[in-house]
């Protein structure tokens, strides 16, 4: 008997949710004001609610079908999996995300889906549901289309006219991961299909003779990793993001610590996700994005590669490097107070800001929501030498968590 | 001393004529005293309070004038529930004018202040665009447009603020968001802010079933989170999201769902897997398709 929709709905959401993104958020502005339809994206995204996980929910995210001729070892829809399978129609898609937009649940759909018959087949689909809600429902929220790494080129173009962002995901952080536990995926051919479409957005964002820009994936490409699966340390994982940041221009590489599965595979092991280390992976990404920290800067404080779970990446990358503090908070330039532990964007632009009219004091910081506890070893105020603070050899301890006995699940 | 009493509804236009007023009149900030009408002071002396006149501009005082970036910020600091809010902000006001570059000191205690209320207000805004949840009138049949109605309390005085918001997006539908603080609402004409208290409507819509189902199924039990969410989603917020009372046992079954996925022995793979790792044996090609 044909399952309701609520009870397919349930299926295809526990099938996405191993993808960590939900984000809405980089795209153009838009509004309905005009068009007097539905939807808008007003710069940064909206989180509408949060599941116990922590995680934001922004968008309906699903896939059209759990079907999947693919076998790869970690996903919990791979072929060799008996959990149940089911499809949505794409009219089914389309009406979900609008009665969903209606209420205010998302900002808008992310939808992915296993690969069924074949890439072309699977994408044409994907693009089918997202043509629908722009052309025939004047739909102008958010869609994130997943691309399928071997659509046709025409397809991707066309997905591209209608999607703020695609992404493809390279799975794992080497080829070798790749091989090994998605062996129908190809890892040369993610990346010929990141960089074609990083060539066509590139191309879009030429301004033709007339001026115009064409509108083309707005919000840029991102992809996901998973963390845990294949024996890769962090400097091979955070270097592998690097190229994808500078090779293919994404806008975002995504960290996922595998986590138990229904029915997994026995190649496998299911273990308590790694969580700590994805939040280092992520600070140590952010650190790398906006911080102006190289990649081998953040990974080389420590002989075997891994971040320190401890403590986080630019602590331990200021306890490395004491000789370069104390910072002088009066004179030091942006990028140097980019690197004093506890202080992020924010509190530098604010710094700059105060330290232009006198000349600052520690109680001034604590002003500004600095929290002098963490900065105070590493800086100079007026008023404030933290002597040879940083010389102290329990200045670790100061910061470390207090040891814990090991949890035994 | 001066008193002025306001509606304080969280538009800035009342209190901005009363300021202007009171700088043309070369009066200091510690001369007036800045009330909210049936505010928690306003209360005890009930009708009986007025405000005094507002006083004529003193002609010796130079015409006033503020940087763009002040009123921006007391757009935002006139919002909140804080009955400081209007001294603070004619103390500003009145600060600036001999000092220029005041709202860039940034560790100013005034500043300070401002800065913080202002942050209030923007998280409290920005969780109302992502906790209002709209609920279908079923009585709208047969009209051309779909009808929607909200109930949401908010933290300040935020429901013309972002009103706007809901009508770029929302526009093709007619939708009412009351709160305690007043009630917006769009007929795909007029947006209107209407600032009496609502009462809470008594509403059901078959699609929270739905959202409910999804919210449910997009949680993943073996990452257990509780902090990283209710530091995002604050309980004041759960008693009207229609997904919230699923919340407690989420938590509560995690950890046996965790531990029975991990005990479960591997199965062996269905049919159609065999099928196709066949015929990719048989194309020769590992995966291709």
């Amino acid at each position: 008997m044909k399952k309701t929709l609520k009870e397919r709905l349930a299926i295809l959401s526990d099938a996405a949710k191993y993808d960590a993104s939900c984000a809405s958020s980089g795209t153009e502005r838009r509004d309905s004001g005009r068009s007097g339809g539905l939807g808008s994206t007003e710069g940064s995204g909206i989180c509408h609610a949060y599941a116990p996980d922590g995680r934001c929910i922004s968008l309906l995210k699903i896939l059209l079908t759990n079907f999947c001729i693919y076998d790869c070892a970690y996903c919990i829809n791979r072929s060799s999996s008996n959990v149940e399978r089911v499809r949505f129609s794409v009219e089914e898609v389309v009406w979900l995300t609008l009665e969903f937009y209606r209420r205010n649940y998302i900002e808008g759909l992310f939808l992915s889906s296993g690969i069924i018959r074949s890439s072309d087949h699977t994408m044409e689909e994907l693009v089918r549901v997202a043509r629908i809600l722009r052309t025939d429902h004047g739909f102008r929220g958010y869609i994130h289309l997943k691309t399928i790494p071997d659509a046709s080129p025409a397809l991707i173009e066309e997905a591209g006219l209608y999607a703020d962002r695609l992404s493809i995901n390279i799975e794992l952080p080497t080829d070798a991961g790749i091989d090994n536990f998605a062996p129908q995926k190809h890892p040369t051919r993610i990346r010929a299909a990141m960089g074609d479409l990083r060539l066509k957005i590139d191309a879009a964002a030429e301004p033709s003779f007339r001026g115009r820009r064409k509108r083309f994936v707005p919000g840029g490409q991102s992809t996901q990793m998973i963390v845990g699966v294949d024996g890769a340390n962090d400097a091979t994982i955070l270097a592998s993001s690097a190229r994808l940041y500078g090779n293919y221009r994404l806008r975002r590489v995504y960290y996922s610590a595998f986590s138990p599965i229904p029915d997994a595979s026995r190649a496998l092991p299911l273990i308590k996700p790694p969580l700590l280390r994805e939040h280092r992976l992520y600070q140590a990404d952010w650190l790398y994005r906006f911080y102006g920290f190289a990649v081998e800067e953040i990974t080389r404080t420590r002989p075997d590669g891994n971040l320190d779970l401890e403590i986080d990446p630019k602590l331990a990358w200021a306890l490395a490097n004491r000789e370069r503090f104390p910072i002088d908070i009066n004179r030091a330039e942006r990028e140097m107070l980019l690197r004093v532990p506890g202080l992020g964007p924010r509190s530098v632009n604010a710094i700059l800001s105060a330290r232009a009219h006198k000349a600052l004091r520690l109680e001034d910081l604590g002003r500004l929501g600095v929290s002098l506890r963490k900065v105070r070893p590493f800086i100079a105020a007026l008023g404030w030498t933290p002597l040879r603070l940083v010389d102290r050899s329990d200045l670790r301890d100061l910061f470390a968590p207090k040891p814990e006995q090991l949890s035994l699940f | 001393m001066l008193t002025i009493l306001l509606d304080g509804h969280g538009e800035l236009a009342e209190w901005r004529a009363a300021a202007r007023a009171l700088l043309l009149a070369g009066i200091p900030p510690e001369r007036v005293e800045w009330r909210q009408r049936g505010g928690a002071t306003g209360d005890l002396f009930g009708g009986q309070m007025e405000g005094s006149p507002l006083p004529p501009p003193d002609p010796q005082t130079p015409a006033a004038t503020v940087p763009r970036a002040f009123l921006e910020l007391a757009e935002a600091v006139i919002c909140h529930n804080d009955p400081r809010r209007f001294a603070l902000l004619y103390r500003l006001l009145w600060r600036l004018q001999g000092e220029r570059a005041l709202l860039e000191m940034r560790a100013d205690a005034d500043v300070v202040q401002a800065n913080r209320l202002e942050k209030s207000v923007r998280r409290d805004a920005h969780k109302m665009k992502a906790f209002v949840r709209f609920k279908e009138l079923s009585d709208g049949e047969g009209q051309p447009r779909r009808r929607f109605l909200a109930w949401f309390e908010p933290e300040h005085f935020i429901v013309g603020r972002t009103a706007g918001f809901f009508q770029r997006r929302f526009t093709d539908m007619d939708w009412i968001i009351a709160t305690p603080k007043g009630t917006s609402s769009w007929d795909g004409q007029h947006l209107r802010f209407d600032p009496a208290p609502a009462t809470k409507p008594d509403l059901r819509d078959a699609a929270d079933d739905l959202w409910r189902t999804y919210y449910a199924h997009i949680f993943n039990p073996a990452r257990l989170k509780v902090q990283a969410m209710q530091s995002e989603m604050p309980k004041k917020y759960w008693k009207n999201l229609p997904e919230a009372d699923l919340i407690p046992d989420l938590i509560a079954g995690a950890e046996a769902r965790v531990r029975e996925m991990a005990a479960r022995a591997a199965s062996d793979p269905p049919a159609f897997h065999h099928r196709l790792r066949a015929r990719d044996k048989a194309a020769g090609r590992e995966g291709e398709t």
